[in-house]
């Protein structure tokens, strides 16, 4: 059945066989946001340059991380690209589900990859995935607000320093919080901030025989100085902010803070959108002195299933858009502050696009994540705000749901962390580690 | 000689459906049974191996399993008691006459055709949306603030589209038993002066009674599976506020990739729902007789 | 009648009944008159309700759209009338041997078809996910029809025998009497009695089909995804845009609505077993 649809398919690509190349129709599952979104609608370019169709599953994070995995983990074959992540990516490398990229071609330059995506994700020294952006967190804030207040903050600063700018920059009476963060529980919400931040607290999820270690002083010093920060400065209701709710506040003017992903930086500095768009600056996520930041490490990239039958045509698309040349036909067409960030350095060689206000902390911020040693003390695991292992994302998410219940005043930081500790041992020791 | 014949024709005919449903009943619960047993996360084919009751007792002991049984009970009774008790006042209002009665009719039973994902999604957007839904433009509008539907209240605001698309079913079958009513009947107790309230009681409700049993009937074996609804709005949560046993067993298998534990929620369902449906005939059976 | 009702009664129950119907079917009005506003409209405080300038672009976005609309619009028909005729071929047979040759064990083996109907879909999802991938069959019309055509096969078969039971018997008698042959009683006699019948399961199915909500959300992707999961996947990529998410669900549900509201009365009498008429 699929060998005649893919022989009709083929039939109908005038322009493939007139080049004498055998066109192909590929399937691509891929998340909903505004980068991916944008990419459909240049597939066009890549038809008209190799022959071959493309055909979009588009879906919502969760969702979509749901199709694939099942799909893969079962040899399902639906897809023959797959959009995943930093998470994704070395575990499914290590059961042999995804095709190498190392021998990509010469012109796609694979070391221009930002080192940091890179090591992220490979495994073993192979590339898996090809990131198509990246993303890291950092401070954002107003400057107007801090300039009220007789602040300046420094472009590393330390947990300290965000804890008295919160403090003074919150004015309760005019709507104005300090700091916004993310309280929604999910792995990829709450759990993404805490998990980073715990690492510049010197926290970690393990221990290196994968003992749970939400029971350690790090840990509760991490979730007691962010139910400090947000009960007193933060906006109510926090408990279920995530990404979204923080950026239509902080667009409203009603955070003198804002730590979270990079990309957020064109959304707050477009005025179309943003009623604060002239005064916002940019920090390094904040440190405790111990080395590791509190920020995250996150790509979204395209990864090719072992035993798909177009791979060819699935590296031929992969190649095209994680190029140099899909970055400038975006920026040719919508700017350079719209192409896809993060993944290339030499993007952020580029002088056009070093005149992008947040182009240069954006850069730093993603350098100095480390995914192969986000800790301070030793970890067995791979990933910033994440552990690299299968049974994270559902630990995380009810880990989460603790920590947001917490948040809520409906728990104390006691009661959170002894349940984050019963429910990771429990699920660990299911998962038999 | 004919009567045989025809008995044998009979059961030829009556094969091939018994048949595709014990095959379709026996094969894939044989295969849930046999996964349950075994520890599978298909993110790990490592560490597939026997595993014995594990699968159950790790479900059973998450916390999350007794909330998803609460709000499965209060799905299934809140959708019931709702669509019957508005189903059977808008059948008796329905029934009086009025003009437009042809379209005030089609209207009322109208959501029980909506595609349940489409229902869903026409509410959590365009209704209970806390920027841009109806119901948060109306509060603005006279300066109250927003309610926030699937935040706040999320099991309820399932149990309102649900009940929206069921209310319509029950109206539509217990509007029709009203109008085979005995008006004359109606008519020789209203005369004896028998009061309103008395004739609906005493006449109209044992009139109803079969109708209302099936009405149950249906709506369990649809509500206990309630899923689509779940999907498109709140994703079972915030937290498990709003995770019935489906959704958790689907969170178990497809967001945890946990096959065999997601086996084991699957028989744990089956047992539910035959439990429920003993209960059900046990106290309604009566009312299905004759 | 001896009871009249007078015409100011009738007004008021009028002006209650319609107020209430209204108040239940808002949402698919609304929907309805959403699907003709531009976006800005859609979100608009105070809300429009007719005072807007009416046009036909959200519907052609969609129909236009890369979201393949009639790709969808066609998996729907597809599966619905497939997975429909599919069912009747099992089902019709059985009920009529059921309502014609009753045995001792008829009504405990509806009960028991019925029973089948009770173990949740999630349940076996895992088996019959791997099932299609084996047989190559994920994400394929094929696959939906004959899950489909199980799922709703007790639903038909037990609505189809109460329609059969209903056929007087004698009728059948009388015609042997005159010396009709087997296939004349079938063709001439029993066809055209049963013919209402099967018209309103085939479209209680068809509905049923149309609605499913589980599994052609979970094991669709591209080539056979329904409007159902058009509706779920269409969403999150649209779901702040009201206006086209409007003109979407108008075009989802128009079909099976009107077809509902065509045949409700043969719905009750096949829906509750003939229990209510």
């Amino acid at each position: 059945m699929k060998i005649t649809k893919g022989a009709l398919m083929g039939a109908t690509a005038f322009a493939a066989i007139a080049a004498g190349m055998n066109a192909e129709t590929i399937t691509i599952a891929t998340v909903n946001n505004g980068d991916m979104v944008r990419m459909q609608g240049y597939a066009d370019d890549f038809t008209a340059k190799t022959g071959h169709e493309v055909e979009w599953v588009t879906l919502e994070e969760n969702v979509l991380r749901e199709k694939v995995t099942t799909d893969i983990a079962t040899k399902g074959g639906q897809f023959d690209i797959m959009t995943i992540g930093m998470y994704e990516a070395p575990i499914w490398a290590k059961n042999d589900w995804l095709v190498s990229l190392d021998d990509m071609s010469a012109e796609y330059d694979i070391n221009d990859i930002l080192p940091a995506m890179r090591g992220g994700l490979s495994y073993e020294g192979s590339l898996y995935a090809a990131p198509f952006y990246g993303e890291s967190s950092m401070i954002m804030y107003r400057t107007d607000l801090m300039e009220a207040a007789g602040l300046e903050m420094p472009s590393a600063p330390t947990w300290d320093d965000v804890k008295m700018a919160a403090e003074a920059m919150t004015d309760e009476e005019n709507g104005v919080y300090g700091v916004c963060l993310r309280g929604k529980a999910g792995w990829g919400e709450n759990m993404a901030f805490l998990t980073a931040m715990s690492n510049s607290f010197g926290a970690r999820w393990f221990d290196e025989d994968w003992n749970a270690q939400f029971d350690s002083e790090e840990w509760a010093s991490t979730l007691n100085f962010y139910l400090d920060l947000m009960n007193n400065y933060g906006p109510p209701g926090a408990s279920s902010n995530g990404f979204t709710e923080n950026l239509a506040l902080f667009q409203q003017g009603k955070c003198g803070m804002w730590i979270d992903a990079t990309v957020a930086a064109s959304f707050v500095t477009n005025p179309d959108d943003s009623t604060v768009a002239d005064s916002v600056g940019f920090a390094l996520a904040a440190d405790n002195g111990l080395g590791p930041r509190g920020n995250w490490l996150w790509a979204w990239a395209l990864a090719i299933p072992a035993g798909t039958e177009k791979e060819a045509a699935a590296k031929e698309f992969v190649e095209w858009a994680t190029s140099k040349e899909y970055i400038e036909l975006v920026a040719a067409n919508e700017g350079w502050a719209n192409v896809p960030p993060g993944a290339r350095t030499s993007l952020y060689e580029n002088p056009e696009y070093q005149k992008v206000p947040f182009a240069k902390m954006t850069l730093e911020s993603i350098n100095s994540a480390d995914p192969l040693k986000p800790t301070v003390d030793p970890v067995p695991y791979q990933g910033v705000q994440f552990v690299a292992i299968p049974e994270f994302s559902g630990i995380a998410t009810s880990v989460g749901q603790e920590f947001a219940a917490a948040l809520a005043g409906d728990k104390t930081a006691e009661e959170a962390l002894a349940a984050a500790q019963a429910i990771t041992t429990r699920e660990m020791e299911k998962a038999g580690y | 000689m004919a009567t045989d014949h025809s008995k044998r024709l009979a059961r030829w005919m009556l094969a091939p459906s018994v048949v595709a449903l014990l095959i379709w009943m026996i094969v894939p619960l044989a295969a849930t049974i046999y996964y349950s047993l075994f520890r599978y996360n298909i993110q790990r084919p490592d560490t597939f191996e026997f595993w014995g009751f594990k699968n159950y007792s790790y479900f059973v002991t998450d916390p999350a399993f007794w909330i998803s049984l609460m709000n499965t009970s209060l799905i299934v009774f809140g959708v019931i008691i709702i669509s019957i008790v508005g189903g059977t006042l808008l059948g008796i209002l329905m029934n009086k006459e009025f003009y437009g009665r042809g379209i005030a009719r089609l209207m009322v039973i109208g959501p029980f055709f909506i595609m349940p994902s489409v229902a869903a999604l026409i509410w959590k957007h365009m209704f209970m949306n806390s920027e841009n839904g109806l119901f948060a433009i109306m509060s603005k509008l006279v300066g109250a603030e927003p309610i926030l539907f699937l935040n706040d209240y999320p099991l309820a605001s399932i149990i309102v589209i649900v009940a929206w698309q069921w209310l319509a079913f029950a109206t539509l079958i217990l509007l029709t038993a009203l109008q085979s009513l005995d008006q004359e009947q109606m008519e020789a107790a209203e005369m004896d002066g028998a009061s309103a309230l008395s004739r609906f009681r005493y006449l109209t409700v044992p009139h109803l009674m079969r109708p209302i049993t099936i009405i149950i009937l249906i709506e369990t074996i649809f509500l206990l599976a309630i899923f689509a609804e779940i999907f498109v709005t709140t994703s079972g949560g915030p937290g498990n506020a709003s995770t019935n046993l489906p959704w958790i067993i689907y969170k178990v298998g497809r967001q945890s990739f946990d096959a065999g534990g997601a086996a084991a929620g699957g028989i744990i369902a089956v047992v539910f729902a035959n439990i429920f449906a003993i209960i059900l005939m046990k106290v309604l059976g009566k009312n299905l007789d004759g | 009648m001896a009871r009249s009702t007078t015409t100011k009664q009738k007004i008021g129950w009028t002006i209650i009944v319609w107020t209430i119907a209204l108040a239940i079917f808002f949402p698919v009005i609304w929907t309805f008159l959403t699907s003709f506003k531009t976006e800005g409209e859609a979100i608009a405080n105070p809300p429009v309700f007719f005072n807007f300038d009416w046009n036909l672009d959200n519907y052609k976005i969609i129909l236009a759209g890369e979201a393949n609309y009639p790709k969808s619009l066609m998996n729907s028909i597809i599966i619905a009338l497939g997975s429909t005729l599919l069912g009747l071929v099992f089902a019709v047979p059985a009920a009529w041997s059921m309502a014609f040759q009753p045995g001792r064990w008829t009504k405990d083996i509806l009960m028991a078809m019925l029973g089948t109907k009770m173990m949740p879909a999630v349940g076996v999802l895992m088996p019959i996910y791997l099932f299609l991938v084996w047989i190559d069959l994920l994400d394929s019309r094929i696959a939906l029809v004959v899950i489909l055509m199980m799922m709703n096969l007790p639903i038909i078969i037990w609505m189809l025998y109460t329609y059969f039971k209903e056929i007087p018997k004698d009728i059948l008698e009388a015609s042997r009497m005159d010396g009709a042959s087997l296939r004349g009683e079938i063709l001439y006699v029993l066809v055209p009695m049963a013919i209402p019948g099967i018209a309103s399961t085939m479209l209680l199915n068809i509905i049923l089909a149309w609605n499913e909500a589980f599994w052609t959300i979970i094991l669709t992707t591209t080539s056979a995804k329904p409007l159902s999961a058009f509706m779920v996947e269409f969403s999150t990529k649209q779901g702040l845009f009201y206006a086209q998410l409007s003109a979407a669900s108008v075009m989802a549900i128009a079909p099976i609505l009107i077809m509902g509201w065509f045949s409700q009365k043969q719905l009750v009498s096949g829906l509750t077993f003939g229990a209510v008429k």
